[in-house]
């Protein structure tokens, strides 16, 4: 079954662009990565998706319901994390917990200390009196507690520190292995690379690709680092040239007979060519039409 | 009913300020009325000779030297103004506060239709306005037991009763003008019954402007014409409904389609 389906989602804000034909599957028990810059469209997918803004075309279905039609019955399945940790800010940690129970009616008090224990986060506190962080580990204890089976995540490390970051992706971790989907979107590409099964990257409002994580790191562009060499003949396969200390490194999307030639006629000492990291990719896909 | 009970926890420091502001406002100018009659020839003389002074605030048609002329020109007005303001200030925000701090995407990510949050919204709005108008009808009758003063039931009754219509419409009208307005803010709410509240004293200037009373809900909730008539203008008052009715409808229809920002 899939979690998320969308066919050729569209919206736009008036005339502004929010995302355009968007077709993405994200299968139940994935381990999803949603990845793009600021302004992407990120955040209008996932606020399409639980309803907060409606669809301009296309379809949206989430566990096989249509999200326009049956808006209740798929937010019980899900928990969401928003970009901002906005609470009621006279409330204590512990009853806008509470609250957000009882507007699920579920008791989730014994998932919700477990969780706050996790994360060292002081529920006698009055949201007010927290720092960015300690909402951010709000917004995760809220998104967790009634263990939903879908968990959309929208940039949830950015205030964490490193620490609680590994704790957050723990918890993911744990409940990814029990069949809950994880969707996160993020512009932090290691954490993507490291901990996601399945990754898009969307520009623009839409989609440059959808693969496996593994994958988008092996489709077809190298990693190429010349030591000792000062020019490069100009080709259209060469993307993203920089120049180092000690020689030059670019993005080379050609084939390996075109590139072996190539190197023949430049003079260098030494060279390796390896598969990129993800960041690579990334700038990769984002400095195209800069060329 | 979560938000129903947890709206009015949000709002019980605001609504107790206002119950008691003006339940102590009005309590006062009841408290001095003795004092009031005292002098009271003098006094009626010189408000009946203000011209269309007199007329604005309907002195013209109540008698200041009977208690139930007094309150109905000098008391109850504290309740007609600030309950009008304080359901404006509830209709323009119930809503529209969410997304102003950042709230709604919290609230909105539980599986509770957009209908139902407005209805507990609605409901709890309701029961605020309702708390209100209680606590000065307590302010009124104490005080008018303390001064021992013989008070007939029921223009007092009629009085209260229409006032709580009154600003139940003008809850409902910005309630629905908070759906549609982009950043929805206390002052233009607050705009509404104030401009409502000057249509009905121009209205009582003179007579070319008289149709404004039946736009305006301070039309029905006229202190003076209740005592004069010894009775609510039931045109005046249904039209109110059906306006009452028309925003909230719009309210329902437009909300659910909304666009969160």
């Amino acid at each position: 079954m899939n979690a998320i389906e969308t066919k050729k989602l569209t919206k736009y804000y008036g005339k502004s662009r929010g995302i355009t034909d968007l077709d993405l599957t994200v299968k139940e028990g994935d381990f999803f990565g949603f990845i793009g810059p600021n302004g992407a469209g990120k955040s209008t997918f996932i606020r399409l998706i639980m309803g907060l803004i409606h669809k301009t075309s296309g379809e949206a279905v989430v566990f096989g319901k249509d999200v326009g039609d049956s808006r209740p019955e798929i937010l019980s399945e899900i928990g969401y994390m928003p970009s901002e940790s906005v609470f009621y800010e006279k409330m204590r940690v512990k009853d806008v917990l509470k609250l957000s129970a009882e507007l699920r009616s579920k008791n989730c008090d014994k998932t919700a200390k477990e969780l706050c224990e996790r994360l060292e986060l002081d529920v006698t506190k009055r949201i007010n009196e927290l720092s960015l962080g300690n909402r951010k580990k709000v917004s995760v204890v809220a998104a967790l507690q009634h263990e939903p089976r879908l968990c959309i995540l929208d940039e949830p490390t950015s205030g964490l520190d490193p620490l609680m970051q590994r704790e957050f992706f723990n918890i993911l971790k744990e409940r990814n292995t029990q069949g809950v989907t994880v969707f996160l979107s993020s512009h932090n590409l290691s954490e993507v690379g490291k901990y996601c099964k399945n990754a898009a990257v969307i520009k623009e409002g839409r989609m440059l690709v959808c693969d496996r994580v593994e994958k988008l790191g092996h489709n077809g562009v190298k990693e190429v680092v010349l030591k000792g060499a000062i020019g490069l003949p100009s080709s259209e396969y060469i993307k993203n040239v920089k120049n180092t200390s000690e020689g030059i490194s670019f993005l080379y999307n050609g084939g390996a007979r075109e590139l072996l030639n190539m190197l023949s006629t430049v003079d260098l000492k030494d060279f390796t060519v390896s598969d990129p990291e993800l960041e690579d990719v990334f700038m990769h896909y984002y400095s195209k039409e800069d060329k | 009913m979560t938000l129903f009970f947890h709206e009015l926890k949000q709002n019980r420091l605001s609504l107790l300020i206002w119950s008691g502001v003006i339940a102590f406002m009005t309590a006062v100018c009841i408290l001095i009325y003795p004092e009031m009659a005292k002098q009271m020839d003098e006094i009626n003389n010189m408000f009946a000779n203000m011209g269309s002074f007199t007329d604005a605030f309907g002195m013209d048609k109540v008698n200041l030297g009977e208690f139930i002329g007094f309150f109905s020109i000098e008391c109850s007005e504290m309740l007609g103004l600030g309950g009008g303001i304080f359901a404006a200030i509830l209709g323009i925000s119930v809503l529209s506060k969410e997304e102003k701090h950042g709230t709604a995407e919290f609230l909105l990510a539980h599986p509770v239709s957009r209908t139902s949050i407005m209805t507990q919204k609605l409901m709890a709005s309701v029961t605020q306005i309702l708390i209100l108008n209680l606590s000065i009808v307590l302010a009124t009758a104490v005080s008018v037991l303390i001064i021992g003063v013989d008070a007939p039931i029921k223009p007092l009754a009629l009085i209260f009763v229409a006032y709580f219509i009154m600003q139940l419409e003008v809850f409902a009208v910005t309630f629905g003008l908070s759906v549609l307005l982009k950043g929805a803010n206390v002052g233009i709410g607050i705009g509404i019954p104030l401009l409502f509240y000057f249509l009905n004293i121009a209205a009582n200037m003179t007579d070319k402007l008289e149709f404004l009373k039946y736009v305006t809900p301070y039309g029905y909730a006229d202190g003076a014409d209740i005592v004069a008539e010894n009775g609510i203008d039931l045109t005046v008052l249904i039209l109110g409904a059906v306006i009452t009715a028309v925003f909230i409808i719009f309210a329902y229809v437009r909300y659910p389609k909304k666009d969160i920002a």
